[in-house]
């Protein structure tokens, strides 16, 4: 690091942060100068949303100190981290849509006249100097659910300058931006750091972060990898420090005999999600789609399996064309999703473990009118030993369960049917590393075993390590794909910034 | 309290808490009361409770879907109405005792069919069934004040009335009825795949979709069946009664409500169950009886019961709650 000339507007001085099973920060120790814009890299799950909630006193760390213009402090909740000078504009806009821009402004913090009745003059007053300030065109008293965006991104914004701000966390801020709205957004954050603010700016695009920032710490597992000038450094440097040498999956160099092609999806779109895809997938293989939150991965899988209608193209099965209008007919046809998202759209919570694995087939384990309890335990007992459940018993209701045994339950559940294709959206997502490992052998097995199997995943190395082949996905978009002999981190860091082969080579 | 979820029955007892108060209760007024504990007075406890009984039996299937029906009360007047009504038509003068069989098949018919619908507007529209069926409650209602004109009606056949009165061997032929539908909806809702389905749509509807239920189809069906029994206890009552009054069922919808809430069915659905719904009505049915028994003015006996439902439902929360995990409301 380098030598402080300047009062550092934010220091955090070995910050730890544990959940149950997990150490999400692991002494975590940087500074933010005022007057500079500082990024903060890391891959999914390095900590970087952990870090700023424990900033913004969302969270509580367990050990380490903060520091706001070298004066320690203690971020109690939201409210009192603001009042110290510290503003995080979330990745979720957390505005109140029905109230006016200047209500959400100082939400909590209305000016007040005698009796408690809003002072409204000083209210539209106040929020349009800032406004003002920030160049937006519209005005204090106008409904903040009228707003695009990228205005509700300023009324956030403003709200930051309310008080005096000496550190502001924008939390991938232009995730869902427009290129022009960018071009605003960047303008106002340059204007803040030349009033003297530190900033931190959290993002995962290479560009954004060297067209902006004037220095950068990466994030690795929770670990501070350091910081690095942005103008003396590239992107291969900040990649190879995100992504590192040191993480424990190995490259999947298996050689698995192929089967005859289980799923092919020529020319499918849909709408503006992605458009002209087209793939294969054979038996005994698995292939991995990589690519950022919004590449259209999730879409694809979606479309594959009912939930959306494609604009154009054709799924073929087992070479034959066939349509998928529902859950019901993907089920039908042996395709099998287990979604992003366990708790929401893969477990009913408050059921026990054997009627979670047996719901899509219950209809099949029945006696006459009744369902066959000795029939749904067997499934139960199957799977249980099969992908090594653990649980106390077959009642216990699968809320209660961890993270990485609710996954192997979902598993389960669309292995029980029998998936002619099985797609596995985000395997190890909240799943601790110990368990990740399981899961990660667990669907190298299914492979093995002659399953057609597509994983999505956001974690570089867990495509690497699970897939035969990986396609890497850009704004909807098909770039590359890799075999797994020939994939190397930075090509496909490229595939997914939207660099083609052509240019990469 | 460890010890109490520790062995077998005191597991129960913290899922099924409307048991224990029953219990309770029961001691109280059997010791309380000299008339209480009498084997007539629990008939008697069992045919008043019946009609709540019925639609709250349909009522918890709608419910653990996540779903509601406020329109029972309406379509109790109306089924009531037709029953009555129709087994008076000059068509069937000559069917003698049979008349009553299109009048009860008319009325049944009109509570499933209206149930159907709320359910078709709750699948189709996607409006809350909460907005839909309050929308029915009001017209049906309406509906039943249009088709009566305003008039009560009376059964000519005397038999209607005694069928309600009547008995099988010493029980009531109404406690009977409700008996004998409180184990069938139990055995569906425990034993079939419609039972299990409709846990899973109300405990999470997404991983329903993704699961391959038909989600519409399978609320329809349990809108249908609370609409049936609704129809049900308006036959009994006008068969107890021996006529029916466009006014019939008039806030049934919130006893039974209540019943089935007593009863740990949550209202956010996925929870639920035929045995503490039987408790929940049970409950009310005792407190009724009990202090009337007791001679508590009727206004009071409301406020008691009104006090009871929220001391339950907070006695509810302290015993299934999970110590420190449970977020900070």
């Amino acid at each position: 690091m380098t030598e402080q000339t300047q009062t550092p507007a934010l220091r955090l001085d070995g910050i730890v942060k544990t959940f149950p099973g997990v150490r999400a920060l692991d002494g975590v120790s940087f500074e933010v100068r005022a007057g500079e814009v500082h990024a903060l890299l890391g891959e999914n799950g390095a900590g970087k949303s952990t870090l700023m909630k424990v900033l913004a006193g969302m969270h509580q760390p367990n050990e380490g100190r903060i520091f706001i213009e070298e004066r320690e402090v203690t971020m109690e909740s939201p409210l009192h981290a603001k009042a110290q000078g510290v503003v995080l504009i979330h990745q979720e806009l957390s505005l109140a849509e029905e109230l006016t821009v200047a209500e959400n402004v100082y939400l909590g913090e209305l000016p007040r006249k005698r009796w408690g009745f809003v002072d409204w003059t000083t209210l539209n007053a106040k929020t349009n100097e800032i406004l003002k300030r920030l160049n937006c065109n519209f005005d204090a008293t106008t409904r903040v659910s009228d707003l695009s965006i990228a205005k509700k991104q300023m009324v956030e914004i403003a709200r930051a300058l309310t008080v005096d701000a000496k550190a502001v966390v924008f939390d991938e801020p232009t995730a869902s931006l427009t290129d022009a709205e960018k071009v605003v957004l960047f303008d106002v954050i340059r204007d803040l750091r030349a009033r003297g603010v530190g900033i931190v700016y959290i993002s995962h695009r290479m560009d954004e972060i060297f067209t902006l920032s004037d220095r950068l710490s990466v994030l690795r597992d929770g670990n501070y990898r350091g910081t690095l000038v942005t103008a003396e450094t590239d992107e291969d440097e900040v990649t190879r420090l995100m992504i590192g040498r040191s993480l424990s999956y190995e490259r999947n160099h298996e050689h698995v005999e192929l089967g005859e092609v289980a799923l092919e999806v020529r020319g499918l779109s849909c709408g503006s999600l992605y458009h002209d895809v087209s793939f294969e997938v054979r038996r005994g293989e698995v292939v991995g789609f990589y690519g950022l939150v919004g590449a259209g991965r999730t879409e694809i899988a979606e479309t594959l399996f009912g939930l959306r209608t494609p604009s154009a193209g054709t799924i073929l099965l087992e070479g034959e064309e066939v349509r998928i209008d529902s859950p019901v007919d993907a089920i039908a046809q042996g395709i099998s999703l287990v979604p992003e998202s366990r708790k929401e759209q893969g477990l009913v919570l408050g059921m026990s473990c054997r009627d979670n694995i047996t719901l899509p087939q219950i209809g099949d384990l029945t006696t006459g009118p009744f369902v066959s309890n000795g029939a749904e335990v067997a499934i139960y007992d199957m799977y249980r030993d099969r992908l090594d459940i653990r649980s106390p018993s077959w009642r216990q209701a699968v809320g209660n369960l961890s993270g990485g045994n609710q996954q192997k339950i979902v598993i389960g559940k669309w292995l029980a049917m029998k998936p002619r294709v099985l797609i596995v959206d985000e395997p190890t997502r909240g799943i601790d590393v110990g368990a990740k490992g399981e899961i990660h052998n667990l669907i190298r097995e299914l492979a093995k075993s002659g399953y057609a199997v597509i994983v999505i995943s956001s974690e570089m190395p867990e495509v690497l390590h699970v897939a035969d082949r990986v396609i890497g996905m850009y704004q909807g978009e098909i770039i590359r794909t890799f075999d797994a002999g020939e994939v190397t981190e930075d090509s496909l860091v490229q595939a997914i910034s939207g660099i083609r082969a052509d240019k990469a080579a | 309290m460890e010890r109490l979820k520790s062995n077998r029955a005191g597991k129960w007892l913290v899922q099924n808490p409307i048991w224990g108060f029953i219990v309770i209760i029961f001691v109280f007024f059997s010791l309380s009361n000299e008339y209480f504990f009498d084997m007539r007075n629990f008939q008697n406890i069992l045919v008043q409770t019946s009609t709540i009984g019925l639609i709250a039996l349909g009522m918890t299937l709608v419910m653990i879907n996540g779903n509601i029906d406020l329109s029972v009360g309406a379509v109790v007047a109306l089924a009531a109405s037709l029953m009555v009504d129709i087994q008076s038509w000059e068509a069937f003068s000559g069917w003698g005792n049979w008349q009553m069989l299109p009048a009860l098949l008319a009325a049944l018919a009109a509570g499933t069919a209206l149930g159907a619908l709320n359910g078709i507007i709750v699948w189709k529209t996607g409006v809350d069934a909460f907005i839909v069926t309050l929308g029915a409650m009001l017209g049906v209602r309406g509906l039943v004040f249009i088709y009566t004109e305003e008039q009560s009606f009376f059964a000519m056949n005397f038999t209607f009335s005694d069928i309600g009165m009547s008995s099988v061997g010493p029980v009531p032929s109404l406690a009977v009825l409700f008996l004998i539908a409180t184990v069938a909806v139990h055995i569906l809702l425990s034993r079939t795949v419609h039972g299990r389905n409709t846990y899973a749509v109300g405990g999470n509807r997404e991983a329903a979709v993704n699961a391959g239920i038909r989600v519409g189809p399978h609320m329809v069906v349990n809108f249908m069946i609370v609409g049936f029994f609704a129809a049900l206890a308006g036959v009994t009552l006008s068969s107890q009664m021996g006529a029916s009054t466009p006014n019939l069922g008039r806030e049934y919808e919130l006893w039974v409500i209540t019943a089935v809430v007593l009863g740990g069915t949550k209202l956010t659905g996925g929870a639920g169950s035929i045995i503490g719904t039987f408790g929940g009505v049970l409950a009310i049915g005792i407190l009724r009886n009990g202090m009337n028994l007791m001679q508590v003015p009727a206004f009071y006996v409301l406020v008691i019961l009104g006090s009871i439902l929220i001391a339950v439902l907070f006695l509810d929360k302290q015993l299934t709650r999970k110590g420190a995990e449970a977020l900070k409301t």
